[in-house]
């Protein structure tokens, strides 16, 4: 919203104020000012000319030569303007002298000197007319600056729509000024209004069916208007906050609106027998002012002129009873609509306007008798010959409460930390407009009814309004005096941090973020299902609809972006999934941590062991266990059926390892090695870590004992390791793996067995006798010692 | 005898300058000293000579023996510094400016961003809370202040799923779950993802990060929030940092603001990055609206709080200098892999 500065002083004397640092102030006490305008400072030399002599140019039917009398002396000027007229007085601007589209010199235009311009509104910027040059209603000299004559140096600044929401006081200069009283301690000027003065017994009739939607509609006639073309004042101060001068009685109204806030409606008197605010039976089409074929549904409030709709209540009247050239006598209609209501229907509508946004923010139903004074005075201030031919029409449906809110010294400093004085607590709230009484230590504060729509309904509120206007910047900064207590990461979080940890500094993986939801296309790519699972309804995009059911997918699509990045990496994200809903139709969230090794450089086997040692590598650091994988049925069709593997840990289930299912390793990239592992990391937080038991290695040399055994198809190591785990033999320290070759199509495998006592040298004797009965465990799954 | 000294002495000078490496001075050595040695057989040789001269030519070899030590030590020590001379001389000096590849693992920009701040409140006392990405309506809107219709809800365009549930929007969404299981007094930061259905550009993503804070206590002002949004902030920018509120609207605090720190380009002078106010907005904060922690039940005439609302990805943005906020979710190893460590 643009606000003016002039406007504002019209309400708030800010005679020797600095009005920069009361906008900065306004930033910091009210709402954002995003940017501030100096209106008329590009307008210099612009003086009162009149038109002395006039010819026509020789060869050209458009321009015109005049001489302008410039009080000092004449000037000669080229003009193109269709409304120049012998004896006019006009805006002109002498060489040398600027106007908001830059500096005008002396030239030649068409074989002619011409030393200045005469201006129109728009060369002036003062409005949007360009259709011909100003035309001056003025008995000032020829020769007086044209600043003398009008207000258009301005200070004009912008305050941000969306500071605004909450504060629907605030969407009109006089709430404005307001701010700027309480700020300066300046009193707030009251609005000039004239109270009708019609004796007669003419009211125009008005029926609001929808109580629950119409607070307050109140209405007048006024006859006899003849003014078309607003004061000049008055479109200077429209153009500068934004809005259109269109003719005298549409300038009234909108003038209203930037002052008081609250938005008005003029129609032609010859089109209002009686109003009838409602919502339609059925469906139909309506012609809003602006020439728009309007689709208006059961839930739109209209104005009706007895049965022929009239307005869109609170967002556009209609063009066929909007005001036109001939319009003598106005219905002007003051209304306080549920902002719920307007909301809505403009948004159906797509069409958002000044009314219908003040509307939103709910108005003070208490304006609209204002608006209506205010426009007769306004009116008849410009049109003498004005009348008011009815009697004011008001219907107050809906009253709000009164707010009265109490609260102590204590709370207000136990709230803002700092010591404000009574006195300026007082005195603030009283500049803001509330009613503020203290007795024995306890306020009693009474919110003014522009302020109790539903912005301040609680003590905290005044809080607010107490400290703003206060000063934040004069604010002690203090730390809190509560208690001291050790804190901790959670164990979900310290092994989320530490597994990234692992994964980035020992393993070199690359950790990336992705979306929560299926990218159907990038998934496509990779012959990758979206596999069904909960959606997303509002999604723009419906292939992206669905929730993911696994980290991998994106993952594995970020490989393959990534392919040429390197020929090979491994990337990582730890984020959420959603696996289907539970019994309560809810989604079942799940923490899970994706990791997916690319190599071009090993084979596929190598990389799988790869990853197999880092999911030990990871148990082990967290949990100080080993954990087992069992290979499992595929969940995903993008996995391999033969390599896809359960881990668990402690016996718990943690998590996935599999190689790609080869329809997908082939779209991904056909050399390279791609392995996947997908842990669940609120099962891996679940799991206790085992303790740290300390073993104090034996001072007796270990013995190592290798064996060479012939492997048969289809046996696991885990079933090879049961030959001597079940054995329990305490002297046996551990088995490495030296070796696994295959030579003459016959696979073998060579490990080594160390034995060591705590006590003791062990024998040779000793030793043998633990690998005789190794070897007769092997025998019976049909393992021998390589011959 | 005497002769004989004479002779062998000569042969060992000839051999001794001849020696060119510490090899053959211990060849030397061992040719004239070694046990089957030159000068042993000469002393061998000592039976045979007279009585009367034994004493002279005992003494004779024996000077040869001591010459002979000391001048192959020397001819030894000699040799070996000129060798290690000589390796010195042959020594190449590695050049380390080379252009060698070191292979790192990156974190996530978010990653580092998140743990700076998560340390800092640590030590400053707030437990760090992670919670679902999936809320329901309640815990999102109703619980903080944002009742059905409010236009509040028009500011922030949500995603809503087929279980009725949403993609939270904001981290507040955290507040009432957390307040419940907690109690009062209560410091808690809660970091997560947040989603809003709006379309991406360089600045807008519909999916980016924040971090929640809260403090309950008996005492909380306005005047300790901005204490710890200033220690705090200037912990992150590890300098002074000023800041500034003004009011802002948020259902979920009373009085609410906007807190902006001077600029931290031109320092408060003005310059495009503030639009030439000196000051950049950078976090909402308030004290928490009383219905709020009514909800979270609390009890407001006891406690009151603050709360704070960092959003994590324009932290990272403004750290890393990244322009593109498309950048974190792209998965892009170019631009992702340069965040090795913080």
């Amino acid at each position: 919203m643009l606000v003016s500065m002039n406007w504002i002083q019209d309400y708030v004397d800010l005679k020797n104020e600095n009005i920069e640092e009361l906008i900065r102030r306004f930033t910091l006490s009210t709402a954002e000012v995003e940017d501030v305008y100096y209106k008329g400072k590009d307008v210099e030399n612009v003086i009162v000319g009149e038109i002395v002599s006039l010819e026509n140019h020789p060869d050209s039917k458009k321009l015109h030569l005049l001489k302008i009398d410039g009080g000092d002396r004449l000037y000669d000027c080229v003009c193109g303007a269709p409304n120049v007229r012998l004896n006019m007085k006009v805006a002109f601007v002498k060489a040398g002298g600027r106007v908001p589209g830059g500096e005008i010199s002396k030239c030649k235009i068409a074989g002619y000197d011409s030393e200045g311009m005469c201006c129109s509104e728009a060369e002036l910027g003062i409005s949007e007319d360009h259709s011909g040059i100003l035309e001056l209603d003025t008995d000032a000299a020829n020769g007086t600056d044209f600043k003398f004559l009008y207000p258009i140096d301005d200070i004009v600044f912008e305050v941000d729509n969306k500071s605004l929401t909450n504060r629907p006081d605030l969407w009109g200069h006089y709430g404005i000024a307001r701010e700027f009283a309480a700020l300066t301690g300046k009193s707030l000027k009251p609005i000039l209004q004239t109270e009708p003065d019609y004796t007669g017994d003419t009211a125009i009739p008005v029926e609001i069916q929808n109580t629950d939607l119409v607070y307050r509609y109140s209405c007048i006639q006024m006859d006899n208007i003849r003014r078309h073309v607003s004061p000049m004042e008055m479109k200077i101060r429209l153009t500068y906050c934004g809005m259109r001068p269109i003719n005298f009685l549409a300038d009234v109204t909108n003038y209203i609106m930037l002052e008081l806030g609250q938005p008005t409606h003029a129609f032609d008197a010859r089109k209002i027998d009686k109003i009838v605010v409602k919502t339609p039976q059925s469906p139909f089409t309506f012609q809003t002012l602006d020439g728009n074929d309007r689709a208006i549904d059961e839930n739109t409030l209209m104005i009706y002129n007895n049965d022929t709709p009239v307005a869109i209540a609170g967002v556009m009247g209609g063009l066929d009873s909007e005001i036109v050239s001939d319009t003598t006598s106005v219905v002007l209609e003051v209304a306080n609509f549920d902002g719920v209501s307007v909301r809505k229907t403009s948004s159906r509508l797509g069409l958002r306007t000044d009314a219908s946004m003040r509307y939103e923010k709910i108005l003070d139903p208490e304006l609209t008798l204002i608006a209506v004074k205010r426009f007769i005075f306004l009116v008849k201030a410009a049109d003498s010959g004005a009348v008011v031919a009815s009697k004011l029409t008001d219907c107050y449906t809906k009253h709000y409460d009164t707010v009265t809110l109490q609260f102590d010294k204590n709370y207000v400093d136990r709230y803002t930390g700092i010591d404000i004085a009574k006195e300026q607590i007082l005195n603030t709230l009283t500049l803001l407009g509330f009613d503020a009484k203290e007795e024995n230590g306890l306020f009693t504060v009474t919110v003014p009814s522009w302020r109790a729509t539903k912005d301040v309904t609680i003590k905290a509120d005044i809080i607010e309004e107490i400290t703003r206007i206060y000063g934040y910047d004069n604010f002690e900064i203090k730390t809190t005096r509560s208690k001291l207590k050790p804190v901790r990461y959670t164990v979900q979080k310290s092994e989320e941090s530490q597994i990234k940890d692992i994964l980035v500094q020992k393993y070199l993986m690359h950790e990336v973020h992705s979306y929560i939801w299926c990218d159907g296309k990038k998934y496509k790519r990779l012959n990758i299902d979206v596999e069904d699972n909960v959606r997303i309804l509002n999604i723009p995009t419906p292939e992206n609809g669905t929730i993911r059911n696994s980290m991998l997918p994106t993952l594995l699509s970020f490989a393959y972006d990534n392919r040429g990045y390197s020929d090979a990496f491994s990337l990582f994200e730890s984020g959420r999934v959603v696996d289907g809903v539970d019994e309560n139709g809810l989604c079942r969230e799940q923490r899970k941590l994706g990791i997916v090794l690319f190599d071009k450089t090993v084979s596929e086997k190598e990389l799988y062991f790869k990853a197999v040692g880092i999911i030990r590598f990871l148990c082990q650091s967290l949990k100080h266990a080993d954990p087992s994988f069992e290979k499992t049925a595929v969940e995903h069709n993008w996995q391999h059926p033969k390599n896809t593997s359960c881990v668990s840990v402690c016996g718990t289930p943690i998590g996935t390892l599999c190689t790609l299912h080869p329809a997908t390793l082939e779209k991904l990239d056909k050399s390279a090695s791609v392995v996947c592992v997908e842990i669940d990391l609120d099962a891996l937080s679940a799991v206790k870590p085992l303790d740290l038991v300390f073993c104090e290695p034996s001072k007796f040399p270990s013995i190592d004992y290798d064996l060479s055994l012939v492997l048969k198809d289809g046996v696991l190591y885990s079933q090879i390791e049961k030959a001597w785990t079940c054995l329990s033999i305490q002297e046996l320290t551990s088995v490495k793996l030296i070796d696994l070759y295959e030579a003459d199509g016959v696979k073998s495998m060579a490990l080594r067995l160390s034995f060591s006592a705590p006590d003791r040298t062990l024998s040779m004797e000793e030793i043998q006798g633990h690998i005789d009965q190794i070897l007769a465990n092997l025998n019976t799954i049909g393992i021998h010692l390589k011959a | 005898m005497t002769e004989k000294t004479a002779a062998l002495r000569q042969a060992f000078e000839e051999k001794l300058n001849a020696v060119g490496s510490s090899e053959a001075a211990e060849q030397l050595r061992v040719e004239f000293l070694g046990k089957k040695g030159h000068i042993s057989a000469l002393m061998s040789e000592l039976k045979n000579v007279p009585a009367d001269q034994k004493k002279q030519a005992g003494q004779t070899i024996n000077e040869l023996k001591k010459y002979a030590e000391e001048k192959i030590l020397e001819k030894s020590a000699q040799m070996h510094q000129m060798e290690e001379q000589r390796r010195l001389d042959a020594a190449e000096s590695y050049d380390e400016s080379l252009p060698m590849q070191i292979e790192c693992g990156s974190y996530h920009p978010i990653t580092l961003v998140q743990r700076e701040l998560e340390e800092i409140f640590l030590s400053m006392g707030f437990t760090i809370e992670d919670y679902n990405e999936i809320v329901d309506d309640y815990n999102c809107f109703e619980a903080l202040n944002i009742p059905k219709h409010h236009p509040a809800r028009d500011m922030q365009d949500t995603y809503y799923l087929s279980t009725g549930q949403l993609l939270k929007t904001h981290t507040s969404a955290a507040q009432n779950t957390i307040m419940r299981k907690y109690g009062a007094p209560l410091r808690a930061v809660f970091p997560s993802r947040c989603f809003r259905n709006e379309s991406t550009d360089a600045c807008h993503e519909n999916t980016f990060f924040q971090m929640e804070g809260i403090m309950i206590d008996t005492d909380i002002s306005i005047s300790n929030l901005i204490y710890f949004m200033k220690t705090m902030l200037s912990e992150v920018f590890k300098k002074d940092i000023n800041v500034r509120l003004r009011p802002g609207f948020f259902p979920f605090v009373e009085p609410g603001f906007e807190l902006d720190i001077e600029c931290l380009i031109c320092g408060g002078e003005g310059c495009p990055s503030c639009k030439n106010s000196g000051w950049l907005e950078l976090c909402p904060c308030g004290m928490i609206h009383p219905n709020v922690l009514k909800y979270g039940g609390i009890d407001t005439e006891k406690y009151t709080g603050f709360a704070f609302g960092l959003g994590l990805t324009r932290l990272a943005m403004m750290k890393y200098g990244v322009k593109d906020i498309r950048v974190f979710n792209s998965g892009n190893l170019k631009s992702l892999s340069q965040f090795i460590s913080q």
